[in-house]
């Protein structure tokens, strides 16, 4: 968080409030404090936090009214602000996101094709879905080589400075 | 290396990907740190989607409300000053309705013939009646940057207005046959979606009739040549080409969107002849379209009373502009004569005015009686406490996507009518109003749209009814922009469909257009005009459009600078000059009344901040880095209502120019500042205004060239390498000019 030590407990939590309604109301379209549950994965990211999609289905377990699909303000409120006083899911730094391509570049080229990356992405992990890749190499991979370069692509997609 | 298929994810049997399990846990481990990482990326950058939509729909719909709050003013300024005062002929004649007149003397007034075409030009020449061959001619002309001369403008206008007065007000059509019909949105004057449509889809013919949902002109460059295109077709091939009427075909909304000067710029000579025509021609276009007596299809919407046979009954080109009560017949004047343009006599004895309601705001004082005789001035104490209370009650959406209205605490505003119009009048008006201007929203019920400042937002509820009682299926409607060109709402019952792409900048949005077949299931397509994009989704292009988002709300926070600080102040007793970011929040919110996430804003628009982690709110205004003109001499806060209000102050001139010359003499341009200045609630002293004529050059004695004025106060933004560029928000549209390499993202 971007504010200073000198601020009290109080206003730091009244800041950690403010932020995750201004948030929140952005997917608040019926203007009566619930969202869908579709959206809170967007809403979680937003505020700085790095879950997986794992720890998603835990907090929204938590969260929601008896899966009627829609999620409260008046329970999302209390536990994201326990998981951003907490640093509960924090950033990846950037020299461990390195070095995971690197990892996945095995021939070291500096670079990986777009077959390689949608080996890795829709297979392992928490995979991701057709639209998810497409749209992923659609807006890393260099145009006129058609292949990733992580490097740059890491320092395009820089850290949001508020979080 | 091998690739294991997708189907070995699942583990079935001993496969090549257990192998891979084996060898590269480590793998696993990075691709899982990746995922996370780019689901996170592509989270952050959908918030900053929606934001960034959020800042123009604001924006823009606060300028629809400043239109029509402009509007109200002048009429209610028409109501309350006597017939002689300047202040109210220089507006009388926006007022003023075009008498009911012999067709002889329409026919002489749009004469064409004596019009000559010059040898040297190499557009399209038109013969009547026209042809297939020649509606194509007119897109490949269009296409090629021709301009089709006022001449063959004017005769094609001529028999576009012939037929449509023959037209219902509600076009009842069929899909037998086994005909697809093609229904269209929004265009706003974009010819290059038009273009494309066409090349995607084929162009109208019996084959393939079309059906194009209003709002042609305004905000694009190219409104005229959509309406000629359409008109064309129209006479082409007259029942397969339906027109609806939308908010934008209104001559009073095209002053302040741009088709006004459009027309004006492209057409010097006979451009006025050409609006006047128009003018007629709108209120002549159909309000709607019933498919296979099962689909409706209209502009805006309807409201809990929205009641088609009334629609169906009513004379619909009363309605000169949706936005004024219907004409009523002047019984005093016996001589029928044609309008200002050739009356010299701005008001003659024999004419009785006729009041206008004011349309959406309450009345801002009381009854009209007490205030005759009066002057200007008189007036501008009582009018500075209303317009003040006028804002305060301004009600904003909540949310930028199926926006639902609180409930209304004080005002509700009303439609106060005049006693000398009867009851019919009044409900014919409301029902056209709706019909044009509404917007669907999340919860049940119908309330008055107070965003755009005409209409209703309507709820599911409402929808349900209302095809129940016309025993109709869907409601295809279009006035709002959609990030995918079309949006399903209530239980896809109502489906809105916009075919501007790129809307509010180069990526903001897909156009889509539907196909309808006898089976009735809308089939939407998706487009997207663009010559300078690469195949960006369009989530991805968020970063052009939120930088020029950026770029308009960093203009109209400098135009806000005094009053900021006015309020940045109250945050600070001590006068340190610095405040929290909550704090910088509040205030901003305050002044703006724009109701947009600032909390989130604040990283874009807030680069500075001191170890505290606060902000120096003085700096703050140096680092908008927006650059006004040289104006040492002129009054800081002249300026800034300048900005602030350009739009209406544009407005404005152009109603008191009355011969759409584009000049304006010094005494209106004096004259004008002061409607302003109460309009605004601001002193502004004749030694100010002074000031401000002679920065400008002008170009004759004692007249100021309108266009060269606003462009001499506009603001440049030092951040943005953007050129002049699309700019709806600061003015009138501007030409698209030729933008820089994409930026990535």
């Amino acid at each position: 968080m971007a504010e200073s030590n000198n601020q009290s407990a109080e206003t730091k939590l009244s800041d950690v409030h403010k932020r995750i309604k201004a948030a929140f109301e952005t997917f608040d379209n019926a203007a009566n404090n619930t969202v869908d549950v579709r959206e809170i994965g967007t809403i979680i990211y937003s505020l700085g936090c790095f879950p997986s999609q794992a720890d998603l289905h835990d907090f929204i377990a938590e969260v929601e009214e008896d899966h009627s699909g829609y999620i409260h303000l008046d329970r999302f409120l209390p536990a994201m602000t326990k998981v951003l006083l907490e640093h509960k899911f924090p950033p990846i730094p950037k020299d461990l996101l390195l070095q995971a391509f690197e990892v996945l570049d095995k021939d070291n080229k500096g670079y990986l094709e777009p077959e390689e990356l949608t080996k890795y992405m829709t297979q392992e992990g928490e995979p991701f879905t057709q639209e998810e890749m497409e749209e992923m190499l659609t807006g890393l991979a260099d145009h006129e080589r058609n292949v990733i370069y992580y490097k740059d692509v890491i320092n395009q997609l820089a850290i949001d400075p508020d979080m | 290396m091998v690739v294991p298929s997708a189907g070995t994810v699942m583990g079935c049997g001993v496969t090549k990907s257990d192998q891979f399990h084996k060898h590269s846990g480590k793998a696993i481990r990075a691709a899982v740190l990746i995922q996370r990482w780019y689901r996170q990326y592509v989270a952050r950058t959908e918030m900053r989607r929606r934001y960034t939509w959020h800042i123009f729909q604001s924006i823009e719909y606060s300028g629809e409300q400043a239109q029509i709050k402009l509007y109200n003013f002048l009429g209610y300024l028409m109501d309350n000053f006597t017939p002689s005062s300047n202040e109210r002929n220089l507006i009388s004649h926006i007022f003023r309705e075009n008498d009911i007149c012999r067709d002889a003397e329409w026919e002489r007034y749009f004469c064409y013939k004596k019009i000559e075409v010059p040898e040297i030009y190499s557009g399209p020449h038109l013969t009547f009646p026209l042809t297939v061959e020649q509606a194509v001619g007119l897109v490949e002309a269009f296409r090629n940057k021709k301009q089709l001369h006022s001449r063959y403008a004017l005769q094609l206008l001529l028999e576009t207005w012939k037929l449509l007065r023959m037209l219902p007000n509600i076009n009842r059509i069929s899909t037998c046959h086994s005909k697809e019909i093609t229904i269209c949105g929004d265009l706003h004057g974009q010819l290059e979606d038009l273009l494309l449509i066409f090349y995607k889809n084929g162009m109208p013919s019996l084959e393939k009739p079309y059906v194009f949902n209003g709002d042609f002109v305004d905000r694009g460059k190219d409104s005229i040549e959509i309406l000629l295109i359409l008109f064309a077709f129209l006479l082409v091939y007259p029942s397969d080409v339906y027109l609806n009427r939308g908010n934008h075909e209104d001559h009073i909304v095209n002053l302040r969107y741009g088709f006004t000067k459009e027309v004006l710029t492209k057409y010097k000579m006979h451009g006025k002849r050409i609006l006047k025509l128009l003018q007629k021609i709108f209120s002549w276009l159909p309000l709607a379209t019933v498919i296979d007596q099962k689909v409706l299809v209209l502009h805006g919407g309807i409201s809990d009373s929205t009641d088609l046979n009334l629609l169906a009954r009513l004379d619909r080109h009363n309605y000169i502009s949706a936005l004024r009560p219907p004409k009523k017949r002047n019984q005093s004047s016996a001589s029928t004569s044609m309008d200002s343009d050739l009356d010299e006599d701005v008001w003659g004895a024999n004419r009785i005015f006729q009041r206008r309601a004011s349309l959406t705001f309450p009345k801002p004082l009381g009854a009209r009686d007490c205030f005759h005789n009066r002057s200007l001035q008189d007036f501008s104490d009582r009018i500075k406490v209303n317009v003040e209370t006028e804002l305060e009650i301004r009600r904003r959406r909540r949310s930028a996507f199926n926006a639902v209205m609180k409930e209304p605490e004080t005002e509700t505003p009303t439609l106060s009518f005049d006693s000398v119009y009867s009851d019919n009048a009044k409900e014919e008006w409301k029902q056209i109003l709706d019909l044009l201007w509404s917007d669907p929203m999340a919860q049940e019920g119908c309330v008055p749209n107070e965003v755009r400042g005409g209409g209703c937002y309507w709820g599911p509820d409402i929808t349900e009814d209302f095809l129940n009682k016309h025993n109709l299926q869907l409601i295809i409607r279009s006035h709002e922009c959609k990030q995918d060109g079309y949006e399903f709402c209530h239980n896809r019952k109502v489906l809105t469909l916009f075919s501007a792409s790129n809307y509010y900048d180069v990526g903001s949005n897909r156009g889509a257009y539907v196909k309808l077949g006898p089976d009735l299931v809308p089939y939407v397509v998706q487009y997207q005009a663009s010559s300078m994009i690469r195949e960006l989704t369009v989530r991805q292009s968020v970063g052009r459009t939120e930088r020029s988002a950026l770029k308009v709300l960093r203009e109209q926070l400098f135009a806000h600078k005094s009053d900021l600080i006015c309020a940045f102040k109250k945050f600070d007793s001590e006068n340190t000059g610095v405040v929290s970011l909550n704090d910088w929040a509040s205030a901003v919110e305050s002044v703006m009344h724009l109701d947009l996430p600032w909390r989130m804003l604040r990283c874009q628009l807030v680069t500075r901040k001191t170890s505290e982690g606060m902000i120096d709110y003085y700096d703050w205004f140096n680092e908008l880095a927006i650059i006004g003109p040289n104006s040492d001499n002129i009054d800081q806060s002249l300026l800034e209502t300048l900005y602030r209000h350009r739009s209406t102050l544009e407005t404005i001139f152009r109603i008191v120019d009355t011969d759409n010359s584009g000049f304006i003499t010094m005494e209106d341009f004096r004259q004008t500042w002061k409607l302003l200045s109460v309009y605004l609630k601001m002193e502004i002293t004749d030694e100010a205004i002074s000031d401000l004529a002679v920065t400008i050059d002008s170009n004759q004695d004692g007249s100021i060239d309108i266009d060269e004025f606003m462009e001499a106060f506009r603001l440049t933004d030092k951040k943005s390498r953007l050129e002049r560029g699309r700019s709806m928000f600061m003015g009138t549209a501007t030409d698209l000019t030729k933008l820089e390499g994409d930026p990535n993202i």
